[in-house]
């Protein structure tokens, strides 16, 4: 029993990860009908940058996290909104699409190319050692991630429905046409969403590269899984987007340690696939209507 | 009619003229390497030995007075672009090819190298590379067949352990690495407790190591690549697995301390080259790699420069430069350091093109290799 409950918290952890990632293809999508599919890559370019701050320019962890979120704020929050989006998205979702998988590999090869090929280590922000709690035993990795990501996702949801910019948001999300006749300036909301995007992947970068080492291909696997979560749990829902990652990290680690862990990285394909045959719109979304 | 011959006899003036400058001019050594890719770390390094090694020999004269001009063409670790390399290497009419170091990659891309009968110098330690009957392969490290008995024999004797929990990458050398191993721990009487497969250049290890600690086995065996085996030891250590872990030179390898951290601590492995062995040439080669590359080799960087080493003392020996001729001689050759330092180690070769040498049982300590016994050669170098 304690190994079935180890075995979910950790998959909870690194389920929320995938959540965080989920998250920022679901706020594009409902702000600007942006699909991203270098949301991976957006986690691999802040490892990197953070890893700057910390050996080349010795800075503390948490400063260095901090202007991390600044330069990813103007890098893949602005400069990808002015630079690809806004002048894309005008033509529809498939040239965009196209772009950011372009952009993609070309993130990619330029850090291969400019910065290094291999693997890189990037320290734990969280001690070493294990948490007892009865029989239990659950390391302070997966709690310090459990609590962090928990709280970014609580801070969020506070934003968007307790604040006036939050709401502002959500309207845009819903509707831009009457959000723009109510006088709410669009613009602005949409730049907003780039944003909390991009200080998303920051949080998972800093989580997720302890495990998964720096390296230029590590966003492909976090970007893929954020993908089919976020079309598990509902593409134009950010609460789907949670259980979409969630769902996707602990079946993981159940097949993993009860199946095989040669079947563990099938898991969000299959949920993927079953979820798109009888339930397309996700576990959460709800089913929209679209002229052709 | 006079003009003519005169003009007839400059032409051929000119073209053995050509011929002997092109015999004198500088040999074509290509490498084909993982400069990129889930083997990055394992190419990189081979790829840096080599290239200090061709330094070195240049800078003393070349091989028979000849330079050396080596260039390394990078394999993503992709075995079809290896192979696509390798006829590269073959068109470019290559005295000897260094590389893959991957077992896969190396299993594709031989064949074009035998086909053009150009001696072809691996880091792979896949069992099965040098039992296809290939006669210009050579190994740069042991095959699997050879250093598995010596680490299931340490599991029993030392370890004494009765079940053992095994975690392998499911590609050439890994599957390669868990038969041999079956097979050797079958042979001391310990039963494989829980078989674990994981895939090339996985990130997430969670499941691996939930499923070795489940095994309840008295140890564990790691056989994956270097960032795998960094990846796997962070995660073992984040679930407080706390029995011994034990794997072969990839287990322990320089990058993977510096990638896995603490979490390799404690980690016990059979190597067959490293930078902490206590002979005084391999010490030199240490200080001069690091001077270099500002880093520490690991044992991919010593099968590089040990390789090209055995590159030129075969060619000396042959006194030209046939790769026909030097494979022969290649077959149930012995290099010593004394003669030619820059192997490192007394090696032998057999008929397979398979090495036989001595090698070392080494402990991670406070972040550092530590050499707690040199075993010998499994025949005695004569």
């Amino acid at each position: 029993m304690t190994d079935l409950v180890q075995i979910i918290v950790s998959g909870t952890a690194i389920g929320a990860i995938y959540a965080l990632c989920a998250l920022g293809f679901t706020l594009l999508w409902q702000a600007s009908g942006t699909i991203n599919f270098a949301q991976g890559e957006f986690v691999m370019v802040p490892a990197f940058v953070m890893l700057f701050f910390l050996h080349t320019a010795g800075l503390p962890l948490w400063l260095a996290f901090l202007l991390t979120c600044l330069v990813a704020m103007l890098l893949l929050g602005y400069t990808f909104k002015r630079a690809l989006v806004d002048p894309l998205i005008r033509h529809g979702v498939i040239p965009l699409v196209i772009a950011t998988l372009g952009l993609s590999i070309g993130v990619k090869q330029l850090v291969k190319a400019g910065v290094t090929a291999q693997a890189m280590p990037f320290d734990s922000p969280f001690p070493d050692g294990l948490l007892a709690l009865g029989g239990l035993k659950v390391s302070y990795a997966d709690m310090g991630t459990l609590l962090l990501a928990g709280l970014i996702v609580v801070g969020l949801q506070l934003f968007l429905n307790r604040t006036i910019t939050g709401r502002a948001m959500q309207a845009v999300a819903q509707n831009t046409d009457a959000a723009k006749v109510l006088g709410i300036n669009v613009q602005r909301m949409v730049l907003y969403t780039f944003l909390i995007n991009a200080i998303l992947a920051v949080v998972a970068a800093l989580l997720v590269t302890p495990t998964y080492l720096a390296k230029f291909d590590m966003g492909e696997s976090i970007g893929l899984k954020a993908f089919y979560a976020a079309i598990i749990g509902g593409f134009n829902q950010t609460r789907g987007a949670l259980l979409g990652g969630v769902l996707v990290g602990v079946l993981e680690n159940l097949v993993g340690a009860y199946v095989s862990p040669a079947y563990k990285e099938g898991v969000a394909l299959m949920l993927f696939l079953i979820v798109i045959i009888f339930r397309p719109e996700g576990l959460l979304g709800k089913s929209e209507e679209r002229k052709v | 009619m006079m003009k003519l011959k005169w003009m007839y006899a400059g032409l051929i003036g000119l073209g053995i003229a050509g011929v002997s400058l092109a015999q004198q001019g500088p040999v074509t050594i290509i490498g084909l390497v993982e400069l990129s890719g889930t083997g990055a770390t394992a190419g990189t390094n081979f790829n840096n030995g080599v290239k200090l090694a061709v330094k070195e020999i240049n800078a003393a004269g070349g091989i028979l007075g000849r330079k050396i001009e080596y260039t390394s063409m990078d394999t993503q670790s992709a075995p079809q672009t290896a192979k696509a390399l390798a006829q590269k290497a073959v068109d470019q009419s290559a005295y000897v090819v260094m590389g893959p170091v991957f077992s896969g990659s190396f299993i594709v891309s031989m064949a074009e190298t035998k086909r053009a009968e150009i001696p072809n110098f691996t880091g792979g330690e896949a069992a099965n590379i040098t039992q296809q009957g290939n006669p210009y392969v050579f190994r740069t490290s042991f095959t699997q067949s050879t250093a598995m008995p010596k680490l299931a024999r340490y599991i029993k004797d030392t370890v004494k352990a009765k079940s053992v929990a095994m975690i392998w990458v499911n590609n050439d050398f890994g599957k390669g690495g868990r038969d041999s191993m079956t097979k050797a721990l079958e042979a001391q009487g310990i039963k494989v407790a829980a078989d674990i497969s994981t895939d090339p250049g996985q990130v997430d290890f969670s499941a691996a190591a939930l499923k070795a600690k489940q095994s309840n086995a008295d140890a564990l065996f790691v056989y994956t690549n270097e960032e795998e085996s960094a990846r796997a030891l962070r995660e073992l250590k984040k679930q407080g697995y706390d029995k011994p872990i034990i794997g072969e030179t990839t287990l322990t390898g320089q990058k993977v301390i510096e990638l896995a951290g603490d979490a390799a601590n404690g980690a016990v492995a059979h190597v067959g080259l490293t930078v902490d062995a206590p002979q005084p040439q391999i010490k030199v080669f240490d200080e001069k790699f690091q001077k270099e590359y500002n880093y520490k080799s690991d044992h991919n960087g010593m099968k590089g420069y040990s390789g090209m080493y055995v590159v030129k003392a075969i060619t000396e020996k042959v006194g030209k430069f046939d790769g026909k001729a030097f494979a022969k001689a290649m077959h149930g050759a012995t290099i010593r350091v004394k003669d030619s330092p820059g192997v490192l180690l007394d090696v032998h070769f057999d008929d397979n093109g398979d090495l036989d040498r001595e090698s070392f049982l080494v402990k991670v300590v406070g972040g550092k290799q530590v050499v707690t016994a040199t075993l010998p050669p499994v025949q005695p170098i004569q």
